[in-house]
């Protein structure tokens, strides 16, 4: 009998293309995305060594990360980026999706809304939110600027096999607790090195009953538990998701793909490396505190006092003091977007909390869409209009204000209410003050000037 | 790839946990589509302290830093190795490395070492003391000797054989070429390839 094996092993196994004793497996890669910020230096490294792009086919990139999202003239050094990226896919035959694009959009976002991202598959990309795509049940692994070259290179990428940890979420969520809660929660409780060395599977009834954007939402922050890939066994609603996408297969393919992806599940009496359980009835709604993303409290609690160290410059940074309630702290900012909230489920969470609200006066408050089809999307569901009515700004598809990089930043001491995945000193801007909420909270918050929850605009 | 066999230097005690590379290079720094040049950028917001342990002169010139617990998380950017590269380290000691960090350092010849926490703490400690105090990193041997610490580190034998050796990745892909002509030919044809919609 064939010893029973979890999700994560399955998919593995399948892209082994090399096994030799002493060495890390050489595992095919499905899918590569790329953007520009991790790969002019793998392009130039290929180009030294003579070597060309192995599979543009299973090659897409976009640009994301650098863009700006409003109109208006585009920074000369962020240009040359883009254009090194847009030079590089033209020599390589890669498609490209460049700002301007209807197709253009964050990379961990455009994946799967064009199909591309399917169960079973193995997915690369020189960023660490690649783990996104385990929503579906693909094995999807953020790597640095060397490895995009060997993937661009080989199509294949050296792996050492990682261990295994089940994440199981049993129950019902509460109202008003979503997603981005269940995996600050997770991570709360394991800590931003919990996962080292693992591939979280996340399992349970809570799990199943979330959309596939909350699912990519909850494998999108594996990497804040330090985790190598986070997953989700593919079921009735991946498949539902998929189909009729432009990339999805169709036909008699549709069927042998069904029947593939069904067989990928974590067997019965498979064993994982490690366990860990949450209660989904018990779950709150989740506000950071400090400068990184363990350091996390429910809504109702109060600042921490400091444990160590690293909380008490955590405090320090953040201009906060042990005892204040989390519904006390006031941010100047509400950023709703980047690669962990910026689908179509995630806006319309936060405008339903929005409608016929308004932001709090003084208050800076801006959606940005993770894709532009995902604009044009919600806009055709008139979300624009609820945004735009409340008092939010409506941009372009891109990163935005998830990290410094763009123009989208934070000022010296300015504080936010963020739907982005990283709370790190100056990751929104020098001196920008972050806490990571649900795109739920950051609506409430935007109307009430206080950290909040949903239920707390009931009153 | 430089190989990398031993090393000895000063080191720097950077005592704290959780480094990310959002730190060690903030990300305004990476619109660069250069591979060198990072070095001024390292730990460029910290920097701006100028008592922070990078800008005392008694530490000027260490090529080994030491950190806490779970250096490197965060985003996957190499950009913070080859920061580290640029100003001249050669070797990052701590207790624990978050995976991706850990990898890109393999990728370019800047070696990881893992060591007890005490240990950390006791060449810290000696560093601390005495700014001038060399630690030597031995790859062919495993170990990290100073004046009050010897200690045998691990490090999984084909990175080691790697580094030691100098050789580069893709190379010893391509060997297997084989290999992937065969997986690609055995690949079913519903799996997608990138066509624009």
């Amino acid at each position: 009998m064939r010893t029973p094996s979890t999700l994560a092993e399955k998919v593995w196994e399948r892209h082994v293309v090399h096994r030799a004793e002493g060495e890390p497996d050489l595992l095919y890669v499905d899918l590569h995305l790329v953007h520009e910020v991790t790969s002019p230096q793998a392009f130039e490294g290929l180009r030294l060594a003579g070597r060309s792009v192995r599979r543009p086919d299973l090659t897409v990139a976009t640009m994301d990360h650098n863009v700006p999202t409003a109109a208006g003239p585009v920074d000369p050094v962020s240009r040359t980026q883009m254009d090194a990226l847009e030079r590089n896919c033209t020599q390589a035959g890669i498609t490209l999706f460049p700002t301007g694009d209807l197709g253009q959009g964050i990379v961990h976002v455009i994946g799967p809304q064009m199909g591309l991202t399917q169960p079973g598959l193995m997915i690369v990309c020189g960023d660490s939110h690649t783990s996104t795509h385990g929503a579906f049940g693909a094995l999807a692994i953020g790597i640095g600027t060397s490895e995009v070259e060997h993937v661009l290179a080989t199509q294949t990428l050296p792996q050492r096999t990682p261990e295994t940890m089940a994440v199981t979420v049993e129950g019902e969520l509460p109202a008003g607790v979503s997603a981005k809660d269940v995996i600050l929660g997770i991570i709360a409780r394991i800590g931003t090195d919990g996962g080292v060395g693992h591939v979280l599977e996340y399992r349970g009834s809570a799990i199943r009953s979330l959309s596939m954007e909350g699912r990519m939402t909850v494998c999108n922050m594996s990497i804040e538990a330090g985790a190598r890939a986070g997953m989700v066994a593919p079921d009735e609603t991946t498949f539902a998701y998929l189909e009729g996408r432009p990339n999805a297969p169709t036909g008699s393919e549709w069927d042998e793909a069904l029947e593939d992806w069904r067989s990928l599940p974590t067997d019965e009496g498979a064993t994982f490396d490690k366990e860990v359980s949450l209660d989904a009835a018990q779950l709150r709604p989740h506000v950071s505190w400090g400068t990184n993303p363990g350091q996390t409290v429910t809504i109702d609690e109060v600042v921490p006092e400091p444990a160590d160290e690293a909380a008490e410059r955590a405090l320090a940074y953040m201009d906060l003091r042990p005892g204040t309630a989390i519904r006390d702290i006031r941010p100047d900012t509400i950023f709703i977007g980047s690669c962990t909230n910026s689908r179509i489920e995630d806006l319309r969470e936060a405008a339903r909390v929005l409608d016929g609200r308004k932001v709090r006066e003084g208050l800076r408050a801006m959606v940005v869409p993770g894709s532009m089809l995902v604009k044009r999307q919600a806009e055709r569901e008139g979300l624009d209009t609820v945004f735009a009515a409340a008092g939010f700004e409506w941009r372009d598809a891109g990163c935005s204000m998830c990290l410094g990089m763009n123009p989208d930043q934070l000022s010296p001491g300015e504080r936010c209410a963020s739907t982005s995945n990283r709370n790190f000193e100056g990751r929104q801007g020098k001196g920008g003050r972050t806490h990571l909420v649900s795109p739920a909270v950051a609506a409430a918050t935007a109307v009430l000037g206080h950290l909040a929850a949903p239920e707390d605009l009931d009153g | 790839m430089k190989p990398f066999t031993q090393h000895t230097g000063r080191a720097l005690p950077l005592d704290r946990s959780d480094v990310d590379t959002d730190q060690i290079v903030p990300a305004r720094y990476l619109r660069r589509i250069e591979r060198s040049g990072f070095g001024p950028f390292l730990f460029a917001e910290w920097r701006r302290d100028p008592d922070f342990v990078l800008n005392r002169p008694e530490f000027a010139g260490a090529t080994i830093l030491l950190a806490g617990p779970n250096f490197g998380s965060g985003s996957s950017r190499e950009h913070a190795v080859w920061a580290l590269e640029d100003a001249g380290f050669r070797t990052v000691i701590a207790p624990s490395f978050a995976d991706i960090f850990r990898t890109n350092c393999g990728k370019i010849g800047v070696l990881p070492v893992e060591l007890a926490q005490e240990s950390v703490r006791a060449l810290m400690d000696a560093v601390l003391d005495d700014p001038t105090t060399e630690i030597t990193i031995d790859l062919q041997a495993l170990r990290v000797s100073a004046p009050a610490v010897h200690e045998a580190f691990e490090i999984d034998p084909y990175t080691r054989w790697r580094l030691l050796e100098g050789l580069d990745d893709i190379e010893l892909t391509l060997r297997n070429v084989d290999a992937i002509d065969a997986y690609e030919r055995a690949r079913p044809a519903r799996l997608p390839s990138v066509a624009r919609p």
